[in-house]
């Protein structure tokens, strides 16, 4: 059965989030469209940035690119493959283009134009892709589930998976600085801001410890290290000590940092990610281990490998184990 | 045209001839090769390189130089013809056709080979990238041009059309497209496979300027070529080139038509044979 929406006790029935839905949570402290003003302020000082869209301009943030350049925005209407086609194009020209999508329509339609006119080709070519995994309840179509087993295959490209506002301001300047073709998850509108509390700098290629503990290692990256900052709260209630390993950049893997922190004695390991279970963060992960010979306890909070129900964000993050609640649940769990 | 000046230059017809030369020398090595295409698009890509476009053959990325993409990289073994004749890549090298190792591949790639421009092979890509080019080159003001062929089997291919409607609403008059309609795909006649005439209509709906010729005719070809170059509209432009497989060597033209067709070792020789008869004639 499919649907999200059969009704718990107790629980109110939610409907289906808007595609322009924010992840926050009601009460948490957000940032408006971070991409959107960080790459205004980029394009300021490097003339050679131009923003291409597929018809999600206001969808992306790119909007407010367009607004203060509007002659460096270009409109390639409801057409990816031409989009990416066309931002290598003008990438071979010299320029650095940020183009934007969905998640879904870049990583599924769009594949072999990237895959060839852009990573075979070591284009510049910077992708950024709103409703990365589970951020839509619209279903399947617009539920990017795959999106960085997708993107890990293909040579060539940096993948990242940012947790919030503070780290997409710092990202976009980060990935300009790197020559080369880069797929960046994003978050849009009103994106929860949480790692300025950290003291966090985001380092390409490198993860961060974001906190220490005893007894748990999760390692996470995107919304979920959001949810594991917070899941980390509640389980030090249950005297329960979670340290969190945040891996923005999923390719290249920061392998020194992962076995590091997963082959301290002790500790059962978690990856949590924002991601089906094939492919992702998790999977890379343990693949690293096995090749070292760190061999902890392992466990994964992940998508399922199925089509997603439509719903409400917090009925679907619920149902598949990756809202705060649920990886505390999960992980107090493994610990019995 | 080449902006070294050649003091009796030879004429197209012996460019087209040599580029004929170049790829059938090249399918003698291998024993293979998509030959049938590069007879038949060679007085084309002749026209190309030494009457329409500017370019340094000693400096294949001459930032002023006009760009060429191929699209269908299998024709690569044509376009590595023309760039032997133009001087860019060393007539040497052509020993080394689809040998590990080589510059030349099979399937034609950026990364491997001067004046090669986009990798292709994955059929339908050439247009797109030719878009973006045509967008930077005029962000950049340059006078440079984007040349791009492409094959009419590509035309199967949704994402053509997608950078087709591009490529007019951008109004890129600095783009200059050539079909090759030589009616063979993979798996058969192009127009029996999915049909796609009218064409010149399609292509003016579109928003494109459109000449159609024949394309193994150098005088049609070149008027072609000049007309939409010199169109004053600012609207993209296409040639469509009709060729005829094999042109230039009587006994692959006279071959069952195939997409890939067979060449026996022993005719490779007569091949040239054939085509040095052929321009004596």
């Amino acid at each position: 059965m499919k649907s999200a929406t059969s009704a718990t006790p107790g629980k109110p029935r939610l409907t289906t989030s808007a595609m322009i839905a924010s992840i926050a949570a009601e009460g948490q402290k957000t940032k408006p469209a971070p991409f959107g003003n960080a790459l205004v302020e980029l394009a300021r000082s490097r003339p050679e940035v131009v923003g291409l869209t597929a018809d999600l301009g206001k969808y992306t943030d790119l909007h407010i690119f367009a607004k203060e350049f509007p002659d460096r925005y270009y409109q390639m209407g409801m057409a990816e493959q031409l989009l990416y086609g066309a931002a290598s194009g003008m990438a071979a020209e010299g320029f650095m283009p940020f183009a934007t999508t969905y998640a879904v329509f870049a990583s599924r339609r769009a594949y072999d134009f990237i895959h060839q006119t852009i990573a075979e080709e070591d284009r510049n070519v910077k992708i950024v892709c709103a409703l990365p995994g589970l951020t839509s309840g619209y279903g399947p179509s617009h539920q990017a589930a795959e999106d960085l087993a997708l993107f890990r295959a293909m040579p060539n490209m940096t993948v990242i998976d940012p947790c919030d506002a503070h780290e997409i301001e710092q990202i976009v300047p980060a990935i300009a600085a790197h020559h080369g073709p880069v797929y960046m998850r994003l978050l849009r509108g009103q994106v929860p801001l949480v790692l300025d509390e950290y003291n966090y700098q985001f380092r390409l290629g490198k993860a961060s410890l974001i906190r220490g503990g005893r007894d748990i290692l999760i390692i996470s990256s995107g919304i979920m290290t959001m949810r594991a900052l917070e899941a980390a709260k509640e389980l030090a209630g249950d005297s329960v000590d979670v340290a969190v390993l945040h891996v923005p950049t999923i390719k290249p893997l920061d392998h020194e940092a992962i076995l590091r922190e997963a082959g301290k004695p002790g500790r059962l390991v978690v990856v949590a990610e924002n991601h089906t279970i094939i492919g992702g963060l998790g999977e890379a992960v343990a693949a690293l281990l096995m090749r070292s010979d760190v061999h902890p306890t392992f466990r994964q909070i992940a998508l399922p490998d199925e089509f997603l129900a439509a719903g409400a964000l917090p009925t679907l993050h619920d149902r598949y184990g990756i809202s705060t609640a649920e990886v505390a649940r999960q992980i107090k769990g493994w610990l019995r | 045209m080449s902006t070294s000046s050649l003091v009796n230059a030879p004429s197209l017809s012996q460019r087209a001839r040599n580029i004929r030369r170049n790829a059938l020398r090249m399918g003698e090595v291998q024993g293979q090769g998509y030959i049938a295409q590069a007879l038949d698009i060679s007085d084309v890509l002749a026209v190309a390189y030494f009457h329409a476009m500017r370019y340094r053959p000693e400096e294949p990325t001459w930032e002023d130089r006009d760009r060429f993409l191929l699209s269908n990289g299998h024709y690569a073994i044509a376009l590595y013809a023309a760039l032997i004749e133009a001087g860019i890549i060393p007539e040497v090298e052509l020993e080394t056709y689809g040998f590990d190792e080589s510059r030349l591949p099979m399937s034609g790639m950026a990364s491997y080979t001067p004046g090669m421009e986009m990798s292709g092979g994955s059929l339908g890509l050439g247009l797109s990238i030719a878009v973006g080019m045509g967008l930077g080159l005029k962000r950049k003001g340059s006078k440079s041009r984007v040349f791009t062929l492409f094959s009419d089997g590509e035309l199967d291919e949704g994402s053509k059309w997608e950078a087709m409607m591009s490529a007019a609403h951008h109004k890129l008059d600095n783009l200059i497209a050539i079909i090759d309609v030589n009616n063979q795909q993979a798996d058969g006649p192009s127009k029996q496979m999915m049909g796609f005439e009218p064409l010149v209509d399609k292509l003016e709906a579109f928003g494109w300027f459109v000449r159609r010729v024949d394309g193994n005719d150098l005088d049609a070809v070149v008027a072609a070529f000049d007309a939409t170059i010199s169109h004053p509209e600012p609207q993209p432009r296409i040639i469509i080139a009709d060729t005829v497989m094999g042109k230039g060597v009587p006994f692959l033209e006279q071959r069952e038509k195939n997409h890939f067709i067979r060449v026996e070792a022993h005719e490779w020789k007569l091949a040239l044979a054939e085509l040095d008869a052929g321009d004596r004639s």
